[in-house]
């Protein structure tokens, strides 16, 4: 029995590799086998880059990078495990931005309490988004969040006794660890960003993994049918809402504090169709491409200054030619290593391989 | 007051039935949200204004600028939406590609013509009405006839023209038009050519209003026009027209009674309650899945 067990899973995880090219597979097999070692050198070049890089105004645009990277990463939840299209995330970076720079303005809270208060607040608020979901689908449900996006907009520039209006809210404190103030000169923020990229990728990949990810991706698949395997549906969606608000605020938060000054502008439609196509960029429903497609989009209009207005033209043409050759997204690919079981399931196997052992 | 406000605002509605016309259409055939469709009525307002400056007659210029927004329709679809279709990819990825035409189309215009507010000529003005003490200018009176002889005639090629037609039938089943004959890219191109005229008209009218127009006019105007599209029913005329005065009222009522501050946001508050409760808009019908 064990033997079918196993010549199921390898037949089944090696029949979409054939299809691929080769060499797609040789380099997962590649990195798969020096995980470890290309793992290391990775985490050596991320921790030197500030002293390599050395430049103020490089740091601030990889610091910038980072925050887009765990907002992506927070859509990547809802739009690409999911698959709900969200138009307003823009709103749940405003709701983390605002919460937590206006507890770290007016109340004196330090960075991770006041960043920690956005991201329940957005929570909240997600659990509020996340009801429509019950009645509303498809086309429809990303209306309704581009809605949402412009009232939380509406909201911060109307509501000025807290939010300051359209005045925005200024010199946002940086953040402090035992006293030392983390700015981009002296690579605190770098390093700060670099935690919580790490932090947000791991938690990302925690619940992607995990029995809710694999929910979540059923939904995308058939609602239908997951609802027939006893998936709860709507309770997944809503929780699939706060996942992402949370990742959103904390983005928005770190956003907020790297850049010292906010106001509704801050977070137009723009910038939710900015997340959103970073997610689609890198590849919907990888973690791997929310990086690539943050320094692609956020580097770009830094790098290509040299083609002066025309740079803004290219992000479009970008959008375009992606969508036209490559809608997968740069990174986008199945893996096509074999599928690995969890030390739960591979311990169960080998009991019951023992057992069948004893029984003959 | 009040009903001062209320001509203001049907006046402003009925610009924006006239953009959300353009999403209404496209959605209906192609069930996509036409995002680059604010960017098509700013380049059709700012075509009408460049056309109008060559000096060759008033109304030459507009049929000029609405030729060439209509074209300029074709060509989104033809060049960035077809071959999508061809290869049968996902509906987010033509979302995605609008989003990004959008920002080619604003782009594009603000590099030639330059991002700041230039003035429209006025071009409806033979001074104003007074009623009681409500005041209507002939511009706004203007604008209301000329938004429902458009309308008319856009209910009539779709109700009662052969084209009409095929656009009716190509809604209903794409494939199934295909098999009877009926060129459904034609009239997916067709649909588009008909968005960008409507969308010039609104850019002229809403321009001459104004006496501004500005690259980026499209980008508030085109989500609001969308939010009217979709409170009215999105696939539906009638219900384009009835959502954009619904907008058009709320949002001077708005700047009025709340603050100008609020008229942006009125119209995405009233959408979000009308989806909720009836979440396919005052006229949608009900249950159209397309699998």
């Amino acid at each position: 029995m064990t033997e079918r067990i196993k010549k199921i899973i390898d037949t089944e995880s090696i029949l979409p590799g054939k299809s691929q090219s080769g060499m797609l597979h040789n380099i997962e097999v590649f990195t798969d086998r020096y995980k470890f070692i290309l793992g290391v050198i990775l985490a050596a070049a991320l921790v030197v880059l500030p002293f390599v890089m050395g430049d103020q105004y490089l740091l601030t645009v990889t610091v910038k990078i980072g925050a887009y990277a765990i907002l992506a990463m927070g859509l990547n939840i809802l739009t690409g495990y999911t698959g709900l299209v969200s138009l307003g995330h823009a709103g749940f970076v405003a709701i983390g931005a605002y919460t937590a720079s206006l507890l770290s303005v007016n109340a004196g809270a330090d960075f991770f309490t006041s960043t920690l208060a956005g991201m329940v607040v957005a929570g909240l608020v997600g659990v509020l988004l996340g009801l429509p979901t019950l009645k509303v689908t498809g086309t429809y449900l990303s209306i309704i969040t581009l809605g949402f996006g412009e009232i939380i907009k509406m909201i911060a520039m109307n509501w000025s006794s807290v939010t300051n209006g359209t005045l925005g809210v200024k010199n946002i404190p940086k953040p402090e660890i035992f006293g030392i103030e983390m700015t981009v000169g002296n690579y605190g923020m770098y390093y700060l960003m670099l935690a919580l990229v790490v932090l947000t990728a791991v938690f990302c990949l925690m619940v992607v993994r995990s029995k809710t990810g694999r929910a979540f991706q059923a939904i995308r698949a058939d609602e239908m049918a997951s609802t027939m395997m006893g998936i709860n549906i709507t309770g997944y969606k809503i929780l699939a809402f706060v996942i992402s608000a949370c990742i959103c605020a904390l983005g928005g938060s770190l956003y907020a504090t790297v850049i010292g000054y906010i106001d509704p502008n801050t977070f137009n439609f723009d910038v939710s169709t900015l997340i959103l196509s970073i997610v689609i960029l890198g590849g919907m429903g990888t973690i791997r491409g929310m990086f690539v497609g943050a320094a692609i989009l956020i580097a770009f209009p830094e790098v290509s200054r040299f083609l002066m207005e025309y740079r803004f033209v290219l992000y479009g043409v970008i959008l375009v030619i992606m969508m036209r050759f490559r809608p997968q997204g740069i990174l986008g690919w199945k893996s096509t290593l074999p599928y690995k079981l969890n030390s739960k399931v591979r311990a169960e196997i080998e009991k019951i391989e023992a057992e069948e052992k004893e029984g003959d | 007051m009040l009903i001062q406000q209320v001509f203001n605002g049907l006046a402003l509605g009925m610009g924006y039935a006239l953009i959300a016309v353009g999403y209404s259409l496209v959605f209906g055939i192609l069930r996509l949200v036409n995002f680059s469709h604010g960017s098509i009525y700013a380049f059709g307002a700012e075509m009408a204004m460049v056309f109008i400056g060559f000096q060759f007659g008033i109304v030459p210029g507009i049929i000029a600028a609405m030729v060439l927004t209509g074209i300029l329709g074709v060509c989104i679809d033809k060049v960035a939406l077809e071959p999508l279709r061809k290869k049968k990819s996902m509906p987010i990825a033509s979302l995605i590609t609008t989003i990004g035409i959008s920002n080619i189309v604003t782009q594009l215009l603000i590099v030639s013509l330059g991002s700041e507010k230039r003035n429209f000529p006025a071009l409806f003005n033979f001074g104003s009405i007074q009623i009681g003490n409500i005041a209507v200018s002939s511009t706004q009176i203007m604008m209301c006839v000329v938004s429902l002889a458009l309308m008319m005639v856009l209910v009539f090629i779709v109700y009662k023209t052969k084209i009409g037609l095929a656009m009716r039938a190509s809604e209903q089943n794409a494939k199934a038009a295909n098999m009877m004959g009926i060129n459904v890219n034609f009239v997916i191109s067709f649909t588009f050519f008909l968005a960008g005229v409507s969308a010039t008209i609104a850019g002229v009218l809403v321009g001459s209003y104004y006496q501004i127009v500005y690259p980026n006019m499209g980008y508030m105007a085109g989500l609001k026009a969308f939010a009217a599209a979709v409170l009215g029913g999105i696939g539906s005329l009638p219900g384009a027209l009835l959502g954009g005065l619904i907008v058009g009222v709320s949002e001077s009522m708005a700047a009025t009674f709340l603050g100008s501050t609020y008229r942006d946001s009125i119209a995405f508050i009233i959408l979000i309650i009308v989806l909720i409760v009836r979440p396919h808009g005052l006229f949608g019908r009900k249950g159209i899945t397309k699998v």
